[in-house]
């Protein structure tokens, strides 16, 4: 199927859906029906293939692009800060509660801990499970998603069942009693499991929707005359359409889990001392918020930083995979 | 219609029987309810076991579920581990959460479809700009930080302004208040604006933008253009043509939403200590409470069952070519 594309139409995707074909034909008119020119169209214009084109529309996205950089820096402080900062986030300097200054940017709490050291640690934990909980929420809902959609029948009931199982049971319950028993270990990798336990049913339940309507099309049914295995026939042809509603919904869920490791730490269920997370920061901020409000205010602000660059960035996706969007020029 | 709805309610009665085994199950395994009585020495042995025997701790957990299975076909929710039936709890906790949802979702969805609609009326303005980045702002702030903000912050501040307590932080109402009905439903808004506050900024966030967005599909559907070339009023295309088909999406949001967040604004309510829905699931779970999590359980999944019934049927509704079967 890929060989008969690539003689007509060079910028088209072997398997691209309706949409994302019409916005290829859209984006190179002097192309399609005309010679078969491999890099360089009529008018001089490139070529371009599906993904450059996202690519192109992201970049073009400044408040995704912002967020972007902004997002980066912030995952760099807070996974390598703690180790080149020069206090730990436990240890105990000799000016207690005074607020920021030079010294300590974001000042001290009533022990003398650093509050920047404190945010930096509390930081580094939200953000290694808000990756690990993109990570695995991807992975179990892509599997169970595609496995449901490709199959349907049975098997697509009985999965879907388990999802409105998992739904049905509150996130709070499960979370509060796991973490009764994780406490013990205590353990940021047992946390970032519960939460991924629990948001990869958005994850489902979106790529089963598209897969259903997929594999009704035409190349679908192509790939399978040729002989294509059921696996073949999800990862290369069915899989790589869906790409773009992964990213985006998979980018939000790590908005998600980071709101939801924050609010359970600040419920108490999450993190708890001796180790720090940005929930708990703010959970002991508040008690003092009228005497030193900046050991409230910084780990919140901490917080809406990374949150909002993720929704930004997760936008700037939706809107340079979507095939209809056709405001920024690629 | 009605076979319809009958046969998704008889496909969630499994559905609901066992997520609360599964609860059951999770909550009698998370950890000792009778721990601060062993541990406290003056309690002799024999009281502890008494106490065991009184719950049926002494029972395996599939006896304990089928007790309690059997005692909730009777309408017996039971009673918690303390000893108090757990029934008028539930009743109280309900009408509480409930008197703080209905008023904020209602007021958010007012302020939503405003603002969504002039948005998308006029695209790419400085009000669609500001509008979009405060509802992205709102919707990524943590409920727990923003409730704490109005909390140590604006309620002072207010009531500074006007010289006397207007808005109070703790509580749904004034324990050992005194007056007339008025009076009382004043310090009952009193305690409300804060709480009612949180939840319309972070759901009016994520509303907007539904209504925004639809709103903007709508607005370049042919059925609307048509309207207009035959002269209609822009208001009246605006008001009868456009938005009641914007409000579809919208419809099925809110709906789910409700059901959900009947389950309790768990955070909304540990900041303002509101004694609702959320903080008897919270003390529930904290304490090892088996019936308290289950009743509540009970009544949140099926007002969740109802309400995703509701929004199939409002999609139908509004959209005649969606059909159920």
């Amino acid at each position: 199927m890929a060989d008969v594309d690539a003689d007509s139409t060079p910028q088209r995707p072997s398997d691209a859906s309706e949409g994302a074909a019409r916005d290829a034909i859209y984006e190179q008119p002097a192309v399609v029906g005309g010679p078969a020119i491999s890099k360089t169209g009529e008018f001089g214009v490139e070529a371009r293939s599906q993904g450059r084109m996202v690519i192109r529309r992201f970049l073009r996205h400044r408040g995704a692009m912002v967020s972007l950089v902004v997002l980066i820096l912030v995952i760099l402080l807070s996974l390598v800060g703690g180790r080149v900062w020069k206090y730990d986030y436990a240890e105990i300097t000799p000016e207690f509660s005074t607020p920021p200054s030079l010294d300590h940017p974001m000042g001290t709490n009533g022990v003398g801990n650093d509050t920047f050291a404190q945010v930096l640690r509390g930081a580094q934990k939200s953000v290694q499970i808000m990756l690990l909980v993109a990570l695995f929420s991807t992975a179990i809902g892509v599997t169970i998603g595609s496995i449901a959609g490709y199959y349907g029948g049975k098997i697509d009931a009985l999965l879907m069942r388990f999802v409105d199982l998992v739904l049905t049971i509150p996130t709070l319950a499960i979370l509060a009693v796991l973490s009764n028993k994780v406490r013990q270990s205590g353990s940021w990798f047992g946390i970032a499991v519960i939460i991924a336990a629990i948001v990869w049913t958005t994850l489902a339940r979106i790529v089963r929707a598209e897969i259903l309507s997929l594999r009704e099309k035409e190349f679908v049914e192509a790939a399978r005359a040729a002989g294509a295995s059921d696996a073949r026939i999800i990862f290369r042809h069915l899989l790589p359409n869906v790409v773009g509603s992964i990213i985006v919904a998979s980018t939000l869920t790590m908005a998600a889990a980071i709101l939801i490791e924050t609010t359970l730490s600040y419920l108490g269920l999450g993190i708890r001392v001796p180790d720090t997370s940005l929930g708990l920061l703010v959970s002991d901020g508040q008690a003092s918020a009228q005497t030193r409000p900046w050991l409230f205010y910084f780990p919140g602000l901490f917080i809406i930083v990374i949150v909002l660059c993720v929704n930004f960035i997760g936008d700037g996706l939706r809107d340079a995979f979507d095939p209809k969007q056709n405001r920024v020029r690629a | 219609m009605l076979p319809f709805i009958i046969r998704r309610l008889l496909v969630s009665i499994p559905l609901l029987a066992v997520s609360s085994f599964l609860v059951f199950v999770l909550v009698a395994n998370s950890g000792d309810p009778l721990e601060d009585l062993r541990l406290n020495p003056r309690v002799s042995a024999r009281v502890v076991e008494l106490r065991e025997q009184e719950l049926n701790l002494d029972k395996p957990v599939i006896v304990r579920y089928g007790i309690w299975v059997k005692d909730i076909v009777r309408g017996d929710m039971g009673t918690d581990n303390a000893g108090v039936p757990v029934r008028p709890q539930l009743t109280r906790a309900l009408g509480v959460t409930m008197r703080l949802v209905i008023v904020s979702l209602m007021i958010a969805v007012g302020l939503a479809i405003l603002v969504g609609v002039i948005s998308a009326v006029r695209q790419y303005s400085i009000f669609d700009y500001s509008s979009t980045f405060a509802s992205f702002l709102f919707f990524s702030l943590p409920v727990f930080w923003l409730a704490a903000l109005l909390k140590e912050f604006g309620a002072i501040r207010i009531n500074r302004l006007f010289d006397r307590q207007l808005v109070y932080t703790i509580g749904q109402e004034s324990v050992d208040f005194q007056g007339g009905f008025l009076a009382r439903l004043g310090d009952i808004a009193g305690h409300t604006v804060l709480p009612a506050t949180t939840l319309i900024l972070i759901s009016f966030a994520q509303y907007s933008r539904y209504t925004r967005s639809s709103m903007l599909d709508v607005l370049q559907s042919d059925y609307v253009r048509t309207a207009r070339a035959k002269g209609l009023a822009g208001r009246r295309v605006l008001t009868r043509h456009a938005l009641r088909n914007a409000l579809i999406p919208l419809a099925t949001v809110v709906a789910l939403d409700f059901g959900a967040v009947i389950g309790g604004a768990v955070v909304t309510e540990r900041v303002f200590n509101w004694r609702g829905m959320g903080t008897l699931l919270i003390q529930g779970v904290q304490r090892f409470d088996v019936n308290v999590v289950q009743a509540w359980l009970l009544v949140t999944a099926t007002v969740v069952v109802i309400f995703n019934l509701i929004a199939d049927i409002a999609y139908a509704y509004l959209d005649p070519r969606i059909r159920l079967g």
